[in-house]
């Protein structure tokens, strides 16, 4: 099918390519879903449409009523697939943003018309998660779907992503994913547990950076709260960080068989790229992993033109995961 | 045989102001007992009172959470590099 009514109906049922050509060990495949084919750009629309809907349902937003207002914390692509969905559902959207994230992001949920609220780029993502939880309390009136908190973030991935992945890859030994709100690893996890008992799950932890600097002692740290609904460190199997540099380059490794994604996606790419890597002599395995977005919201970073290590530095100054 | 350890901003007052130091222990929980030996202050950052992980310290030995690796009975090798790092939203990407 071809023809849509709603931008909304182009959420999910993304691609996935085979990407062996990357992957160490000629015995395990490695298959990338293309999550920057949705709509807003990236595997957050089906998260924000799943909160928006949910919302609905429950009666805290009421389609068509004038004067409703959202918060949300993101540092990028939850705020833009959510002004994406708050536009053609008449909602006002405030998104608290760390002030170090890459300006594409910062314009692209202008260009959908959300109201930006900074927060700390020192403090990271958690500073924004601290902001939006207070200024939430403090305006009761306005709606706080909470993504790090919402079950319905994991349930978009156990209701979509899930599904698609085993339907398209049988096959499948390891998932791969990204540790950011949890939910993509919490809802697909779950989904394939359940209906492909034996799969492995990995978390990429993304390279922290600079961001935790930030912080005053380890009391300040943040387990978002959808991880330990889910049982999520029962539910994973193996976790691991991925550094700044193996990111960037990894990142332009993709362009080898035609992908320009976004930095996150490269990340998790060296991720899979271990996990192949640490397969036993003589075994197969069929790895996916999320290609979270597209490449060109990191364009000003000079991730695919300048030098690798001035990259780097410049890279851990901004929040792109 | 020594493992590298790596200390994260957050700890390094507790711990001399050193970001490296060179650590002992054939386990995480050996290298752990030895950390709070020579900086007892900093006892109730890494462990909980029952002797586990404290929930927000993520400890990596080349990379790899020792939560998924048998968490203080996490082997530990000659020339291993172990980070310690605090568990914070790895943002909403």
């Amino acid at each position: 099918m071809a023809r849509y009514s709603s931008v909304l109906e182009l959420i999910g049922s993304t691609p996935v390519v085979d990407v062996s050509a990357l992957s160490p060990n000629p015995r395990v495949s490695i298959l990338a879903k293309l999550e920057g084919r949705n709509p807003a750009g990236s595997v957050k629309d089906r998260v924000a449409l799943s909160l928006v809907d949910a919302a609905e349902a429950d009666g805290r937003l009421v389609p068509g009523r004038a004067g409703q207002t959202l918060i949300e914390p993101s540092s990028g692509n939850t705020g833009i697939a959510l002004a994406m969905v708050c536009r053609l559902r008449g909602y006002h959207l405030k998104v608290v943003l760390p002030t170090n994230v890459s300006p594409e992001r910062r314009q692209l949920l202008l260009a959908w018309g959300a109201e930006i609220i900074d927060s700390p780029g020192s403090e990271g993502s958690n500073g924004a998660v601290r902001l939006a939880r207070r200024l939430a309390e403090e305006n009761p009136d306005w709606v706080f779907l909470y993504q790090y908190a919402n079950p319905n973030n994991p349930l978009a991935h156990y209701r979509s992503t899930g599904p698609e992945i085993l339907s398209d890859v049988p096959e499948i030994t390891h998932f791969v994913a990204g540790l950011g709100t949890s939910g993509t690893l919490m809802g697909v996890g779950r989904y394939l547990k359940e209906h492909k008992p034996g799969t492995q799950v990995w978390a990429i932890e993304p390279p922290s950076g600079e961001m935790v600097d930030g912080l005053r002692s380890l009391d300040d740290g943040y387990i978002p709260p959808i991880f330990t609904d889910n049982n999520g460190a029962e539910l994973l199997d193996r976790k691991v960080v991925v550094r700044p540099k193996e990111s960037i380059e990894w990142t332009r490794r993709m362009t080898e068989v035609g992908l320009f994604v976004g930095i996150s996606s490269g990340a998790i790419m060296a991720g899979a790229v271990k996990c192949a890597a640490l397969i036993p002599e003589g075994e197969t395995a069929t790895i996916v992993t999320i290609a979270c977005d597209d490449g060109w919201k990191y364009l000003s970073t000079g991730a695919w033109s300048d030098d690798v290590d001035e990259v780097v530095e410049r890279a851990k100054k901004i929040i792109y995961f | 045989m020594s493992a590298l350890l790596r200390i994260p901003t957050v700890l390094r007052p507790a711990m001399d102001g050193q970001s490296t130091i060179d650590v002992e222990g054939s386990t995480i929980g050996a290298v752990l007992a030895q950390l709070t030996e020579r900086y007892p202050a900093v006892r109730g950052q890494l462990l909980n009172d029952d002797g586990t992980l404290h929930r927000f310290l993520n400890v990596y030995v080349n990379d790899d959470d020792v939560r998924y690796l048998g968490g203080v009975d996490a082997p530990v090798a000659d020339r291993d590099e172990i980070t310690l790092l605090p568990a914070v939203a790895g943002g909403a990407w």
